[in-house]
């Protein structure tokens, strides 16, 4: 589809960047509420050609990054249990967890299984009828109705041998605790697209209607986020905040309501912990008692020790945008993507990967800008 | 995590699966959670093996127009609700 192309045509990048530069805003902060956001404008450089006075800061966006050990060592746990396979997303395995990653749990003996989608761990419990195959699931909304139908199927299929650990959460409920912290100031949120693409671009309304936020739902191309950027500074320029769906190709007002029917159908709102932020009430997605043979944490009740966080990390603080991944003291220097001490490092979408993966680049072109 | 892919449906198949062809690479996926009826040919939206979205190509290009006239986003975004003048009072 050469439609889809043109939103990588960096010829038309120019004229949204000087519109960018002649916006009378003022000093702005905009915070990007998604993982994939964060590395498409680490990797376009979009942070580097901005004009100072825009402040890009990324938020609680990455499901892997916000996951917090007490969630890691269950799964743990629950890799250890005899006749247990786990299986998860490959971005789960080299997360530290208190004590231990699933990637050192697998290189103990036990069986922990990577999988694309919910449709190979289904597989998998086809193949094994004399194992327990269960899923840990992370993930936003974007990823929640891939959990609902594996569920969904394996009753259909009467499938006895699977069943979900989920710490799936809702960035709503996220987003919302951020702002009431008051930590940090927020003029302007890029909307995560996918995630809208399954709840609805009117889901972000409150931000404009109850915290006087504008949002600009955004696609993940450079030309996507630049006009986003726009459309949120022309807002800012004018004193109203709005909505602006920019990813209309894929974002309806109401958004995928077959997809998060099957959510809403297995899953009901639970109080879920949050790295960096605690528990927050109703942010999380648990199993409903209708569905308890599906829900690992019923069937394979495990007590699990106190969780503890690596005394240096930060990832709390990045993940609230209120520091950035360098001024965490071990960033770079301790804490690489090869030996990563915080999620925030480990998982791609992940603040300081991006930072450490990007930073080297994004210094050369600022320096190519102001030698201008 | 929640990255999402473009692919377009190449077959149908049982069971509410089909095959997709994402940037040359064929994949079997699930349209279990994609809303209405697809066909081969249509462009879909991929997140971890199943079709979330379809991609809708006019609004693609209405997008693209957005982009290139940059007066639309001050006439659709900027000026909703325009601050209160004397007039208004
Ligand atoms: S650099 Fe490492 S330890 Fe520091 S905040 Fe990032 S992931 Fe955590
Ligand atoms: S859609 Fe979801 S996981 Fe994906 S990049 Fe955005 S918030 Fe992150």
């Amino acid at each position: 589809m050469s439609v889809l192309a043109s939103f990588r045509d960096s010829s038309r990048a120019a004229p949204l960047l000087e519109r960018i530069r002649a916006r009378e805003t003022g000093p702005v902060a905009l915070m990007e509420f998604c993982g994939g956001h964060t590395v498409a404008i680490f990797r376009s450089g979009i942070r580097s050609v901005l004009p100072e006075h825009i402040r890009m800061l990324s938020g609680p966006g990455c499901p892997v990054c916000v996951t917090s050990n007490m969630d890691l060592d269950r799964a743990a746990a629950l890799a250890k249990l005899p006749g247990v396979i786990l299986t998860t997303y490959g971005d789960m395995l080299k997360v530290p967890g208190s004590r231990e990653s699933l990637a050192q749990v697998r290189a103990q003996g036990y069986p922990v299984e990577i999988v694309y989608s919910t449709l190979d761990a289904l597989r998998l419990a086809g193949q094994h009828p004399d194992k327990q195959i269960v899923f840990f699931a992370i993930g936003f909304e974007t990823t929640a109705p891939a959990a609902a139908a594996a569920v969904l199927q394996a009753r259909a299929r009467g499938l006895k041998n699977f069943s979900i650990c989920s710490v799936m959460k809702l960035t709503i409920p996220g987003a919302r605790a951020l702002l009431d912290m008051g930590e940090v100031r927020v003029q302007g949120v890029i909307g995560p697209g996918h995630v809208s693409s399954i709840i609805g671009a009117d889901a972000w309304r409150f931000l404009p209607d109850v915290y006087r936020v504008p949002v600009a739902i955004s696609g993940f191309e450079p030309l996507d986020i630049l006009a986003s950027i726009d459309a949120l500074l022309a807002m800012l320029e004018k004193g109203n905040a709005d909505l602006a769906n920019l990813y209309s190709r894929i974002v309806k007002p109401g958004g995928n309501t077959k997809a998060w029917g099957a959510v809403t159908e297995v899953f009901e709102t639970c109080a879920s912990s949050w790295r960096g932020f605690g528990n927050i009430p109703d942010s999380g997605l648990a199993l409903r008692p209708q569905y308890a043979e599906y829900d690992a944490e019923h069937r394979f009740p495990i007590d699990i020790p106190d969780s503890v966080e690596h005394p240096a990390c930060r990832c709390g603080e990045v993940l609230r945008g209120v520091i950035e991944p360098v001024d965490c003291k071990v960033f770079g220097t301790a804490c690489t993507p090869e030996q990563p001490l915080g999620p925030c490092m480990v998982s791609s979408e992940g603040s300081c990967a991006a930072y450490y993966n990007f930073h080297q680049s994004t210094h050369t072109k600022t320096r190519h800008a102001t030698e201008q | 995590m929640c990255l999402a892919v473009p692919a377009r449906i190449c077959e149908l198949r049982p069971d509410n699966m089909a095959v997709v062809d994402i940037q040359g690479t064929q994949r079997e996926i699930s349209l279990m959670v994609l809303d209405g009826e697809a066909a081969v040919g249509d462009y879909v939206l991929i997140h971890v093996g199943y079709a979330i979205e379809r991609i809708d190509e006019e609004e693609a290009l209405r997008t693209l127009e957005l982009f290139a006239d940059l007066s639309l986003t001050d006439e659709a975004f900027g000026s909703a609700s325009p601050p209160l003048t004397e007039d208004d009072v």
